[in-house]
């Protein structure tokens, strides 16, 4: 080649670097999709059709709703960059699979377009939108989410006879054990006993719920890409199981039913609702395990992760500032 | 933290296997070298030669009287053809003096240079950084009297993906490298003498082991971007943080690169100036390697010496891709500070985004910053122009080595946007 080729084909003037890594927004996004999908997968097979809608609805909703907005927004479209997959996948797997279907596509549409969307598009939310969906739907149809039931129904449960069973539509284990520990253990609930099916195959609750051992298997493919910092789910499920014992109840129990797994691995770990300074994620990620075991324990709902997460989420920017780094070559941090 | 491991950081692909085996050859003498009048940081030289004149190898050609410079010399017998701005690698415009070569060159000799003493043939050689910072290297070498130095670092991390030059210099000629390691410690007073190579140079670590005397200590170090950055290094070394607005000699340290210490002994054992460097060049060309260029050879020249480029050309880049410019021209020169030409295929070169790529708040960044800053937050005050804001994080920290840019998925230009932000804060006078 001669330099005055080079001179018709205008090379490309840029500052250092020159070069870049091979990571990507959508590739992110697509390794969390991956690292969900034995979840996901297992799911389906397990609670069948209402399981695989959940997921059609959800995703459907929140990829429709982000790339309406941004057409009639006239931006720039998003939808390649993965996020509003995840939002879609992450929302369904926190829903029972009988929630009405109007339900969960409202839960799609208020997460993209209120949780994210309204605030200038992805990097701009203060809150996870996954959780502003679903928190929405939980304040506005209270009622209908609380008998929404899993797909199982705890009928091996022999616990009717002692009055408390009737009381709890489409009961979880969770509920289960809440009215066992609101009575003083009069059910005798056997919380060891529940860790087999809470791994393996646990058909009461969200869809997230069916399989903490996959749950776990996902976050460890996020860990090990180094997609997520051990330092929340650490934190979090950590002060979770600490809490729990201290609070007199089973801490295994605890981190594996409900939705703490999901929480510490795929929801606290969301980027931009999350802090970035080391220091901070661990703060951040023992407040989001603090206050997901003091609501369970002590607040009105057994499933507390979603508003453990969102608040931690307020307060997130907080902890960077907070927990700002030094500086290389400076004694004291400088303000 | 251990010794010999910086925090932050990146694994680059290293690219080296290409050139790494590539003994240094001589670029033949092409037909015309231009000489920019300021190849350093400082004041630049001015002409003092005519349109006309014949000139020796060796013969200095510009100078000027200023404590932080270097004079220019000619590298070859030839006529000045013309003094006027060139173009530089860097993109700004300086005085140049073309140089036609005669057809009959003896590379073997030059004029010498005359001093009185070491640190004066240092300087009137011309030596400056040669690891691309460009420093006059006698004003290193004359550390402030309060701030005594005891140790001697040379740099021979290289780095930087793709260039071998250091690599190919330390393994043929140890000897003086650590001649030149010597040489700055004697005049400087000081009296430990440490070279660094990285741990992906196995065979140059022991060729200077192999020629080194027992009072220099020759340190693999782990091999990561930038752990031939100055204030890393001394780092890795001392376990010493130089501190926020203080020369690196605060520590007690003074870092040159392996080039400049074969210069410096060049200069000092036979007063030969500065007149060609090794330059790596590889990436998409169809002889990738190491040659000896004579400075002021275009890098066009140089490009088809080494055959020419070879497909699609993306970027062609003067020294690494890491710190070094994407070039507008290969009608510029070869310069002091001109470790590598370095052509990159579209697919290698970073991807050119739409500025409105935002910051996911993934913290990579962050994770990878060796000065431990937090390059989104200046990068997302800069974009909106909000100087305070940015110089509240720092800005004038930063030693620009592109590991935030590197790590950032949605690729966002951080750099360039620091440097707009460490402008203002300077202009501006934005306080840290
Ligand atoms: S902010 Fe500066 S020092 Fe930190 S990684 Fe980016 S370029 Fe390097
Ligand atoms: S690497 Fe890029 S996306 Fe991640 S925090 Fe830094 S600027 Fe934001």
């Amino acid at each position: 080649m001669s330099p005055e080729m080079t001179a018709e084909r205008k090379p490309v003037v840029t500052g250092s670097p020159q070069i870049s890594s091979t990571t990507t927004c959508s590739g992110i996004m697509l390794w969390v999709v991956i690292a969900l999908a034995p979840a996901a997968v297992w799911a389906c097979i397990s609670m069948g059709l209402p399981a695989i809608r959940m997921f059609a609805l959800a995703a459907g909703s929140t990829l429709i709703t982000e790339g309406a907005w941004n057409a009639i927004a006239k931006k720039r479209q998003t939808l390649t960059d993965g996020s509003a997959l995840v939002t879609g996948v992450l929302l369904a797997m926190s829903m029972p699979p009988m929630t009405p279907w109007w339900i969960t596509v409202a839960a799609g549409f208020i997460a993209i377009a209120l949780g994210k969307m309204i605030f200038g598009g992805l990097g701009f939310n203060l809150f996870n939108p996954a959780l502003v969906g679903r928190a929405f739907v939980l304040v506005s149809w209270a009622g209908v989410m609380a008998s929404a039931p899993g797909r199982g129904w705890f009928k091996t449960l022999d616990i009717a006879a002692t009055g408390g069973y009737d009381a709890i539509t489409g009961a979880t284990r969770l509920a289960v054990a809440a009215a066992d520990r609101a009575a003083g253990g009069a059910y005798g609930f056997d919380l060891a006993a529940q860790y087999q099916p809470l791994l393996w195959r646990n058909l009461e609750g969200s869809l997230g719920e069916v399989s903490a051992a996959l749950l776990i298997l996902g976050g460890m493919v996020l860990l090990f890409k180094g997609i997520i910092d051990w330092r929340i789910p650490a934190g979090y499920i950590g002060a979770m199981g600490l809490l729990s014992w201290a609070f007199g109840s089973d801490p295994i129990f605890n981190i594996i039913a409900g939705g703490v797994l999901l929480g510490a691995f795929f929801m606290a770990t969301d980027y931009v609702s999350s802090p970035m300074a080391k220091n901070a994620r661990l703060a951040y990620g023992i407040g989001c395990g603090v206050l997901n075991a003091v609501g369970r324990f002590y607040g009105s709902m057994p499933e507390a992760t979603t508003f453990a997460i969102l608040f931690m989420n307020g307060i997130a920017p907080l902890l960077d500032r907070v927990f700002r780094p030094r500086v290389f070559g400076w004694v004291k941090r400088n303000g | 933290m251990a010794k010999g491991a910086f925090k932050g950081g990146i694994h680059p692909p290293d690219r080296k296997a290409a050139t790494a085996g590539s003994p240094v050859e001589w670029m033949p003498v092409p037909s015309r070298l231009v000489l920019p009048m300021s190849q350093h940081l400082g004041a630049p030289c001015a002409p003092i030669v005519e349109v006309g004149q014949h000139v020796s190898r060796g013969e200095v050609i510009g100078s000027v009287d200023a404590f932080v410079s270097a004079p220019v010399h000619s590298p070859v017998d030839g006529e000045v053809t013309a003094i006027a701005p060139c173009l530089t690698a860097a993109g700004s415009r300086v005085t140049a003096v073309t140089i036609k070569p005669d057809a009959e060159q003896d590379l073997g000799s030059f004029l010498r240079v005359e001093a009185d003493d070491p640190k004066s043939a240092v300087r009137a050689a011309g030596v400056v950084g040669m690891g691309g910072a460009t420093f006059p290297t006698t004003v290193k070498l004359s550390p402030p009297a309060d701030t005594p130095v005891n140790t001697v670092i040379l740099n021979g991390c290289e780095c930087e993906p793709f260039l071998t030059c250091d690599h190919r210099l330390m393994l043929e000629t140890p000897s003086r490298v650590i001649d030149g390691a010597q040489k700055i410690a004697e005049l400087i007073g000081a009296s430990r003498i440490v070279i660094c190579v990285e741990d992906n140079k196995q065979d140059a670590i022991e060729a200077l082991r192999a020629a080194a005397p027992g009072t220099v200590e020759v340190r693999a170090l782990p091999t990561r971007y930038p752990q031939g950055a100055e204030k890393q290094l001394i780092w890795a070394i001392l376990a010493k943080e130089v501190p926020h607005g203080k020369l690196p000699a605060a520590t007690g340290a003074l870092v040159h690169n392996v080039a400049t210490a074969a210069a410096i002994a060049d200069a000092i054992d036979t007063g030969k100036p500065l007149t060609e460097r090794i330059v790596t060049v590889t990436g998409a060309v169809k002889r990738p390697g190491n040659y000896r260029v004579l400075l002021g050879t275009l890098i066009s020249d140089l490009i088809e010496h080494a055959g020419g480029t070879v497909g699609e050309v993306g970027r062609i880049i003067a020294g690494g891709p890491m710190t070094g410019p994407a070039l507008a021209s290969l009608d510029v020169p070869v310069a002091k500070g001109t470790s590598g030409i370095v052509v990159l295929t579209p697919q290698e070169a970073s991807p050119l985004v739409e500025d409105d790529q935002a910051c996911i708040r993934c913290g990579r960044c962050s994770e990878a910053c060796p000065m431990f800053l937090q390059p989104y937050a200046i990068g997302n005050y800069s974009a909106r122009q909000d100087w305070n804001g940015a110089g509240r994080f720092n800005p004038l920290d930063c030693i620009e080595c592109g590991c935030c840019s590197f790590v950032c998925p949605t690729k966002r230009p951080l750099v360039q946007l620091i440097r707009i932000a460490k402008a203002a804060a300077l202009t501006k006078g934005v306080k840290p």
